[in-house]
């Protein structure tokens, strides 16, 4: 293994910083352990994907400048979502270029370069696959687009869940195709966002998995509300919960809670 | 319009009219036929393409040399169609230029009417769908045919195409022998008695009924797949061999081209011969690849005219981020990869282009003003699948976001932009989104039950199928003070 010797930065998002707090908890507790030292910069807050996917790339604008402004002095940014990391990647650089501002298009691209999503972080920085981790369940992963095609995290996912020990990686149906979440989609066509999603369900139920296991929140509040409101008896999980879970400190959602929620 | 129509009558409205996306897809979404359909001709031609694609080593190096000739292409357009002009003409063909489709219409209407034809039979070709040919014939007094399978059942079926390359992939065999039993004796040679919905007397029944057709006409339209700068030769890809009939039999030929069919060099379509017929029907090669470099005396047509059609592309080559739709070859692969085009079909698009391509290319043609148009770029989650199997590398996701931008730009205040000014706003600073954050602790502390269950309103939208988790009490924020002692880092 190789852990850096400056400290990382942990870029939560605003989805898992507001409604899902458990995951960003798991990167912390889990980076922590492989011996890194993390931070949290309390100026954070969205890659501004929200604004940008729907059009409102002004609006957009004082994310890219916060971002920036926050993660600037870390050598590694590092964030639970192949979507958001994706977003940084993919589009600050076109808003800071559309802006007509080179300096800060300067600074985007410093930052790009040094921004990743955990399970590349885990794999390419650290060198690392079992992450000690133990979670004794049936588990199916679900590649979301963003991680899949924009941030391309590749087998990164398949590689981390299958060295940890106790679980079982069931392959899930169809799994390359879009859950549809999409952002502001799942609510400007929520009629297709929904029969979208009511084939990843039951692709999902097809594998017997106790777990739809993805690196995106967002889609998998998606996924997570079609099961819940089914009474489906699966429960969505954020990949960096699996991995921080180990013997000692199984994750409170591996123990205990129903389905996903923030109040867990 | 004549007193009596001579072709069957599509439905009626202009598709430009149709209501926004949202709403005709929750109405095919009900659809079961069309849901069963699609699911089936999705995912058995969607594995076919993988695996044809697969078996070139260099499939990524194609695609780059695809992108690459038609950016070339695009980047020069004013010069290569010069040249394309002058290698037609000098070939013997007759060189046509429209700018619109009333123009394009009126050039093939001037054409028959100087042959004395009433009727042409038609190969089936996009450009013309998309200037609405069929009808401004239709309107002049003549009857166009169209003459490929698909085409012919959806023309004979009152309907309207809902695939770029699958036209009836809406249809299934009983409806196709419906609409045969009923229509085609209206229109020409009638199906045999007792017609069943096996295929090939289905398709036979087709036959004998075009072969009429082929025979009698004195004129054909067609569109091109490629047009060759510098051999002036036009290029047709098929699968049924109709086109070949259509461009063989008929003593007069027309041919209508968008702009950015262009190619510069015979050679180049080596690259797209291998492209084409690989994405669109997961065929190593297409059964029919016509080529005719104008006039050639004894064989074929004797007159030739070629119709090179702008109807708005100069202006999305005007674009930086939009052009890259012009490179388009028309394979279909995005409609068959698209979850929501699986799911809703091709007329909810409202769209003669259909599926992602569609949603970026018609609201570059025809602006974003009416509702379908201006819907039109929010029709996808931004999956990216497109893009992986464009053979022409078109960043259709980046087209999309490029468009809501200009819709939202070019569309007045609303209560949408009021909220994301606001949001834009709140993310500026981190102090901000905490403060707003007290909010979603507070909803979670006194909202009652484990998750949100269904809610009137536009909170509907997500929660009528859809649970939503109750807010944590204590962001991660808040955790994060908390465990630090106010935090190591302000």
């Amino acid at each position: 293994m190789n852990v850096p010797t400056s400290t990382v930065a942990l870029f939560a998002t605003c989805i898992n910083d507001t409604m899902f707090p458990e995951t960003p908890k798991a990167v912390v507790r889990l980076l922590e352990r492989l011996g890194c030292r993390v931070d949290f910069p309390l100026q954070q807050t969205c890659c501004g994907q929200m604004f940008t996917n729907t059009g409102y790339f002004r609006e957009a604008m004082p994310s890219v400048r916060n971002f920036v402004d926050t993660f600037e002095r870390y050598d590694y940014v590092v964030g639970p979502s192949g979507s958001c990391v994706g977003s940084v990647r993919d589009q600050h650089p076109m808003l800071a270029h559309r802006h007509g501002d080179p300096g800060l298009q300067r600074r985007v691209e410093a930052i790009v370069a040094k921004t990743y999503d955990l399970s590349e972080f885990l794999v390419d920085v650290l060198g690392v696959t079992d992450v000690g981790a133990y979670f004794p369940h049936r588990v199916t992963y679900h590649p979301t687009c963003h991680s899949l095609r924009v941030t391309k995290v590749g087998d990164r996912p398949y590689r981390l869940l299958s060295a940890v020990r106790g679980l079982t990686l069931v392959e899930l149906p169809n799994a390359q195709q879009c859950c549809g979440f999409g952002g502001t989609f799942s609510l400007k066509n929520s009629d297709v966002s929904v029969a979208m999603g009511t084939d990843k369900v039951r692709a999902v139920l097809d594998t017997g998995a106790e777990y739809v296991v993805t690196g995106d929140n967002s889609c998998l509040m998606h996924i997570g509300g079609l099961l819940s409101r089914m009474r489906a008896g699966v429960t969505p999980i954020h990949l960096a919960e699996i991995l921080a879970s180990t013997e000692d400190a199984l994750v409170a959602a591996g123990a205990t809670a129903p389905q996903q929620g923030g109040s867990r | 319009m004549s007193a009596v129509r001579r072709t069957p009558a599509p439905p009626p409205g202009d598709l430009q009219d149709m209501p926004k996306f949202p709403k005709n897809a929750a109405k095919e979404l009900r659809n079961t036929q069309l849901r069963k359909n699609l699911r089936h001709a999705t995912t058995t031609i969607r594995e076919k393409r993988a695996n044809v694609v697969a078996e070139l080593p260099h499939w990524e190096q194609l695609r780059r040399a695809g992108e690459a000739i038609k950016n070339r292409t695009l980047r020069h357009l004013d010069d290569y169609l010069l040249q394309l002009e002058e290698s037609l003409t000098r070939n013997g063909a007759i060189v046509h230029w429209a700018s619109d489709a009333a123009e394009a219409n009126q050039i093939v209407i001037d054409v028959a009417r100087a042959k004395g034809a009433d009727e042409v039979v038609k190969v089936k070709s996009m450009a013309t769908q998309e200037i609405d040919l069929n009808e401004a014939l239709e309107a002049a007094g003549i009857a166009a045919w169209e003459t490929d399978l698909a085409e012919l059942i959806v023309q004979l079926g009152h309907d309207r195409p809902s695939h770029i390359l699958v036209p009836a992939i809406h249809r299934n065999r009983s409806e196709v022998r419906e609409i045969f039993t009923e229509e085609m004796g209206r229109y020409g040679t009638p199906p045999p008695d007792g017609l069943t919905d096996d295929p090939a007397m289905l398709a036979g029944a087709a036959r004998v009924h075009l072969r009429e057709k082929f025979l009698r006409a004195k004129v054909a339209v067609s569109g091109a797949n490629f047009a060759v700068a510098d051999s002036g030769t036009l290029v047709v890809v098929e699968s049924e061999g109709n086109g070949r009939m259509c461009l063989t039999l008929p003593e007069t030929l027309i041919s209508i081209v968008g702009i950015e069919k262009t190619v510069p060099t015979f050679d180049d379509l080596e690259v797209f011969l291998q492209l084409l017929p690989r994405s669109s029907t997961a065929e190593r090669m297409n059964p029919y690849t016509s080529m005719w470099s104008g006039v050639r005396e004894g064989d074929g047509p004797q007159e030739v005219h070629v119709v090179l059609l702008d109807n708005g592309r100069t202006k999305v080559l005007a674009d930086e981020v939009g052009r890259q739709a012009l490179r388009c070859i028309r394979c279909s692969a995005c409609l068959n990869i698209c979850p929501v085009y699986e799911r809703v079909g091709g007329h909810a698009y409202g769209s003669v282009y259909p599926g992602p391509i569609g949603a970026i290319l018609t609201p570059q043609l025809r602006g974003t003003a009416s509702a379908v148009d201006a819907s039109l770029p929010f029709a996808s989650s931004l999956c990216g699948a497109c893009y992986e199997v464009c053979p022409v590398r078109i960043n259709i996701p980046e087209v999309l976001v490029h468009l809501r931008n200009q819709v939202v730009e070019s569309h007045g205040p609303s209560v949408e932009g009021t909220i994301m000014k606001a949001g834009g706003w709140v993310m500026g600073d981190g102090r901000r989104l905490a403060l707003v954050q007290k909010g979603s602790e507070l909803a979670g502390r006194v909202l009652p039950g484990e998750v949100i269950g269904p809610l009137p309103g536009p909170a509907a939208g997500w929660t009528g199928a859809r649970d939503l988790p109750k807010p944590p009490t204590q962001t991660f924020r808040d955790w994060w003070v908390a465990e630090h002692q106010g935090g190591r880092d302000e």
